[in-house]
């Protein structure tokens, strides 16, 4: 069974229908890329998996139980971890209180300590930032800051929207090489993208969208090859 | 100051008998305040005290709402009026009814949560100026409700207001007439002045531990970006409303104290500029930190109090009053906002937090203009 499956999905705003159709799923160990042109309706479908809009129809099972109108914290409480386009970090706290706000529904003290303790280890960066204010960190350092408080609710699926947005190249780079190591560590990661390349370079499977629909799906090394893929989004 | 206060903290930790030593100091001087003030200033500063008191109170109701949450709430005085008008309708000749203080008190302060709650509700979704609007009408709202609850059925005797309230009693000692305990004379005001130390006491200590709790954390992270609260796991409703509730019922509790106090409550009391000065209380003092909001709200009940002697000095030097004292007391009130704003925004005593997002937000602003050049990079 799928850890997350979306059947027959659609998200309409007022009349428009931004998303239609969509069939989706994330099995467990899998890192998973969805990419599509901007205003494909990727954001959109993200935000509604965890209850940010309303959608219109279909069914959203996460972890066996349907979690389609239901708030959006209590999706989060159930491990699916929101790591928001933007970043969304709380820019005036520091570094250590967003990472403590990323276990805020955890009560097990110990196991948060060690998943603080991890999360530093993971991102060096921000061990030595820890008591700094989060908004004086640099565009790279606030989207890992935006992870690790993600990954301090020990998710069990994780959603990463557009990460490598609006950072330096070579920040992108560092920023991908960050999801492959944290997909390595057994949590199951849906990457939303439009930096198709690198998104399916490091993933398993992939999906395009395209004006709300999706258009094709497949492992990623086949759509990386896929003269279609290679035409719209490779430029090549 | 501050680096006096700070040498004198560590100092305090190093030697617990100097903790010790200020903290029966500081106790002591509370406890025989009302006899210095009353041989100092005279009869008439004792009640100022009592009042303080009950600012200090509503201050840090308020504080919770829009220091702790950052919703902007300009109605708050609506819950001190639900508060007042519960005790002076459930203990007064008005409907004939005399219950206990020790019920009335607490049932105005649940009242007037329930009224937080009411009001938080349908406001879920507004932030910033949309709420501050719709508070204010909701102050208005119960006001004028107040005012016109005479016809057809008459609840709240219109704008004569309620009279010969019941004093507050505790085991059937009137806490507002001249007293004898223990062979100690209390003069009038004394005991009550005793009684709203120990609850605003109460208050501090529920606010110093909201501060510090889950949900204290909780209401910054709803402060900076609900969204993200929300990934967190966060109920942002239900941790709103729990803010509206709490302020609210401290405000409830003051409301009822004052009804006790003065004896008499009329809608004129709970005016929308009353509001504005429970909110200037805890904007001059330090948004957030509860030294900063009751110094906040000591120095706005006193001030004005001591304004009237400019009134007398007038009289003794010119022979006539040039200039009202009341008067005066808007313009000086203005002019301390205008000077706040421009050299102290974040108030007297600012709590560490938000000083920090004071100087956070000039660094966020250089972060995003960079950050801009980044993608354009």
């Amino acid at each position: 069974m799928s850890l997350l499956e979306i059947k027959d999905f659609a998200v309409h705003y007022g009349g428009v229908k931004a998303v239609k159709n969509v069939n989706l799923h994330v099995d467990s160990g899998e890192l998973v890329c969805l990419i599509g042109a901007n205003g494909a309706g990727k954001t959109t479908t993200l935000k509604a998996i965890c209850g940010l809009v309303p959608a219109a129809q279909g069914t959203v099972m996460f972890d066996g139980a349907p979690i389609a109108g239901m708030a959006t914290h209590d999706i989060a409480r159930r491990g699916l971890a929101l790591v928001p386009e933007g970043r969304g970090i709380f820019s005036r706290m520091t570094v250590l209180e967003n990472l403590e706000m990323g276990a805020y529904a955890r009560t097990d003290r110990p196991g948060i300590q060690a998943d603080l303790s991890k999360v530093l280890e993971l991102f060096p960066r921000l061990a030595e930032r820890r008591l700094q204010k989060a908004g004086t960190l640099s565009g790279g350092e606030q989207q890992m800051l935006a992870m690790g408080r993600a990954l301090m609710s020990r998710p069990k699926l994780l959603l990463l929207d557009e990460p490598s947005m609006g950072l330096a190249p070579i920040l992108v780079e560092k920023i991908f090489e960050t999801i492959r190591n944290v997909a390595a560590e057994g949590v199951v990661v849906l990457l939303i993208e439009q930096n198709a390349k690198r998104a399916l370079e490091i993933s398993q499977r992939g999906y395009v969208m395209e004006s709300g629909s999706i258009t094709l799906a497949g492992p990623s090394s086949d759509l990386l090859n896929d003269p279609m893929v290679r035409k719209s989004y490779l430029g090549a | 100051m501050r680096a006096a206060i700070e040498k004198f903290l560590t100092l305090a930790k190093k030697d617990r008998r100097v903790a010790w030593a200020a903290f029966a100091a500081v106790a002591i001087l509370l406890a025989v305040l009302p006899m210095l003030v009353d041989m100092g200033l005279g009869r008439s500063w004792v009640r100022v005290l009592n009042f303080t008191l009950i600012y200090i109170m509503l201050a840090l109701g308020l504080n919770i709402v829009v220091g702790f949450a950052g919703l902007l709430d300009l109605g708050y005085v609506a819950f001190y009026a639900v508060g007042a008008y519960v005790y002076a309708l459930l203990s007064s000749p008005h409907f004939g009814l005399h219950l206990p203080f020790w019920f009335v008190l607490p049932f105005g302060a649940l009242l007037a949560a329930f009224f937080g709650v009411l009001l938080g509700a349908p406001t879920l979704r507004l932030r910033g100026d949309y709420l501050a609007i719709v508070t204010l009408g909701f102050g208005e709202i119960i006001r004028i409700f107040l005012n016109n609850l005479n016809a057809p059925f008459n609840l709240t005797n219109g704008p004569q207001g309620i009279n010969l309230i019941d004093p507050i009693r505790i085991g059937g000692v009137n806490l507002n007439q001249t007293t004898t305990l223990a062979g100690i004379e209390f003069q009038g005001g004394y005991l009550l002045y005793y009684l709203f130390l120990a609850l605003t006491i109460a208050v501090i200590f529920v606010c110093m531990r909201l501060q510090d709790s889950r949900l204290g954390r909780a209401w910054v992270a709803i402060r900076e970006d609900e969204v993200a609260a929300a990934a967190m796991g966060i109920n942002t409703r239900n941790v709103k409303l729990l803010a509206f509730a709490m302020g609210a019922s401290f405000g409830g509790l003051s409301g009822g104290l004052f009804a006790g106090f003065q004896g008499f409550v009329s809608p004129e009391s709970f005016h929308l500029l009353e509001s504005i000065m429970i909110l200037c209380m805890v904007v001059l003092g330090g948004m957030g930190n509860i030294a900063g909001v009751i110094l906040g709200a000591v120095l706005l009940t006193v001030l004005p109090e001591a304004l009237r002697y400019i009134g007398e000095f007038e009289r003794a030097v010119f022979g006539q009053i040039i200039v009202d004292p009341s008067d005066l007391r808007l313009l000086l009130f203005g002019m301390a906002l205008v000077i706040m704003m421009l050299f102290r925004p974040m108030g007297m005593l600012p709590s560490t937090r938000r000083a920090r997002e004071f100087e956070a937000d000039d660094a966020v602003l250089d972060q995003e203009r960079a950050s801009v050049y980044d993608s354009q990079r």
